[in-house]
């Protein structure tokens, strides 16, 4: 087999696990824009606050302790213990469900009935104070985030590429380990969405808020439920995201890289947040290999967002958003 | 005996009467009581006073703009009046979110149908049955114990109401992909699901054909004589409501200018003048 096409078949497998990671981050914005139309700036901030306090809650550090320490005078800094993650994961989760009630309670009780684009000014908002919080809380430096996923080269993968092709592929074990969760991810949310009253409840809400109403269901429920899964999936992203690079401030722009992943598989549905994710990751990885020699690389930066400026040429609904129909 | 027959009981089962086709009619269900509701200096609804009684058919009937999807919109919680109060079951309500009120029996339609429309007719009437489903998340998620019995029984309950409405052939369909008529037939089987006390329909005929009106007076009907149900409906066609209905509130402007049999109804004058228009000199 030549070469290139073996360079080209590792580029492609790297892609879909690059992909599925891009799927994360998107699966939040999908599951809130379903609930509520609301776009949420702040999903990317969601991921890296939630990756934030898992880090912190794990290294045993004292929330607010910079302030604590400039209003007081005290030189605190951690409590002088570890939690093991199987708890500070559950923690985590449970701060993710308080966010969603204070986000419910001081933000979208406020604006009911307003224009999306209000609603998406006021997520711009949040970001911005959730990253301030963040930062107040847990301090700006750069964390290692280890929840005890395997990292590194697989060499399962390596192994088997070399006696099939005589040439090893690099996967990394995290990606495939993302790629793994990532399923699990989705199965357990289209099973609770499909089966539970809280699943139907939550479809109906998407569809119709007044019929919705009319049946018995509590939007505001609803809401601070989407916003807490919303927040879960945030978690696993920053889990994710986080392992692979270190919990920084920069976490929060990969909300960006989602926006095209969201215009490629239509912000409502969830297999199109997943598809959409591993067009982007392939896309991206195998324009890079053909196109390096001809203009030296880094296209990876720019070619996500021309892919999506494509599609809102020429199918703007997304691959499977539903289709915009406008009767007159 | 069931909820309604209890409550029948409690308030003043004396009080009832007996209609024409033999149907018993019971006490007072709910009573609203100088009912006024304004948005900002417009008067929607002008201290209006009526009852419904267990078991049968009202109507609100008047010209458009006179406040009947107003009315029906206080009754089912979408709107809260500024003054009135409402006796529902002999207590007297308190301020109500809408699906506050949802959860206390009343089912309701809309007038330009309020359907989930991207979910199968079945999931949609399944919806009705949401608040009838007490098993919690996990024992649902994993179809275990509790939760498969009340599944099989909820599901039970909703093939009898597409049984009874006709609807067996479009079970599985989008509903979005369903004619207009389907689309008022499915709401009020959604309506239906949820067992109500009181149902309330707006303008269930509007915007049908002749033959689509036929099926819908039908379906009101058998439902007021199968389960019992008590049915409040808003229409502005005279015709359809007076056979329809056991009585009727006329509402014009905000005000009630009448109140009685549909018989009673259509000889008060002021009746004929706010439909036929009088000459003014």
């Amino acid at each position: 087999m030549p070469d290139t096409l073996l360079f080209a078949m590792e580029a492609t497998l790297n892609g879909l696990t690059a992909g599925v990671m891009y799927a994360l981050v998107a699966l939040g914005f999908v599951l809130i824009f379903k609930a509520s139309g609301i776009f949420n700036f702040a999903q990317g901030v969601m991921a890296l606050f939630a990756a934030l306090t898992l880090v912190g809650f794990q290294s045993g550090q004292i929330p607010f302790s910079h302030l604590i320490n400039a209003m007081f005078g005290t030189r605190l800094h951690h409590f002088g213990w570890n939690m093991p993650t199987l708890l500070a994961i559950p923690a985590t989760v449970a701060v993710m469900i308080l966010l969603a009630i204070l986000v419910e309670r001081f933000i979208l009780k406020h604006l009911i009935n307003q224009e999306p684009i209000i609603l998406f000014m006021a997520t711009i908002g949040l970001a911005y104070f959730l990253e301030g919080v963040g930062d107040i809380m847990w301090g700006a430096e750069v964390k290692a985030l280890d929840v005890g996923l395997p990292k590194g080269m697989s060499d399962t993968v390596d192994e088997l590429t070399f006696n099939w092709f005589g040439y090893g592929f690099f996967i990394d074990r995290l990606e495939l380990w993302a790629a793994g969760i990532a399923a699990i991810l989705v199965a357990s949310l289209t099973i609770f969405s499909q089966y539970t009253k809280q699943g139907r409840a939550l479809r109906a809400v998407a569809d119709d808020h007044q019929a919705a109403l009319s049946v018995g269901i509590s939007l505001r429920f609803i809401w601070v439920l989407t916003w807490s899964i919303a927040g879960i999936v945030a978690l696993v992203a920053g889990i994710m995201w986080g392992s692979k690079s270190g919990v920084q401030f920069s976490l929060s722009l990969i909300a960006l890289k989602a926006l095209p992943v969201l215009i490629l598989g239509g912000f409502t549905s969830i297999p199109g947040a997943i598809v959409g994710g591993l067009i982007i990751g392939v896309g991206e990885k195998l324009f890079d290999f053909f196109m390096q020699p001809i203009v030296g690389g880094a296209t990876e930066n720019w070619f996500a967002y021309m892919l999506a400026l494509v599609f809102l040429l020429f199918r703007p609904q997304g691959l499977f958003g539903e289709k915009i129909i406008e009767r007159v | 005996m069931n909820e309604q027959g209890e409550a029948m009981r409690d308030t003043d089962a004396n009080e009832g009467y007996v209609t024409a086709d033999g149907r018993k009619i019971g006490g007072v269900a709910m009573e609203m009581k100088n009912i006024t509701l304004r948005f900002g200096g417009v008067v929607a609804i002008k201290d209006i006073s009526f009852d419904i009684r267990w078991g049968e058919v009202r109507a609100i009937i008047g010209p458009n703009g006179a406040g009947k999807s107003s009315m029906l919109n206080v009754i089912s919680g979408f709107y809260n009046p500024q003054e009135g109060e409402i006796i529902y079951k002999g207590y007297r309500r308190p301020r109500m979110r809408p699906y506050q009120v949802a959860r206390t029996g009343i089912a309701r339609t809309f007038q330009n149908i309020a359907l989930f429309e991207g979910m199968s007719v079945l999931d949609n009437i399944m919806t009705g049955r949401l608040h009838h489903m007490k098993a919690n998340m996990f024992q649902q998620a994993i179809w275990w114990g509790k939760a498969s019995r009340e599944e099989q029984e909820n599901r039970e309950a909703v093939e009898k109401i597409i049984d009874f409405l006709e609807i067996q052939h479009i079970r599985k369909t989008p509903v979005a992909r369903l004619p207009y008529g389907l689309k008022k037939r499915v709401e009020l089987a959604r309506a239906l699901a949820a067992e109500p006390s009181i149902l309330l329909l707006d303008e269930p005929m509007a915007g049908m054909n002749v033959e689509e009106k036929e099926d819908m007076c039908r379906f009101i009907l058998d439902v007021n004589d199968e389960f019992n149900t008590t049915t409040v409906l808003i229409e502005h066609d005279m015709g359809v409501v007076m056979d329809l209905s056991d009585r009727v509130v006329v509402m014009d402007y905000g005000k009630k200018i009448g109140d009685g049999t549909p018989d009673e109804v259509r000889n008060n004058e002021e009746v004929i003048k706010a439909y036929l228009g009088v000459a003014h000199d």
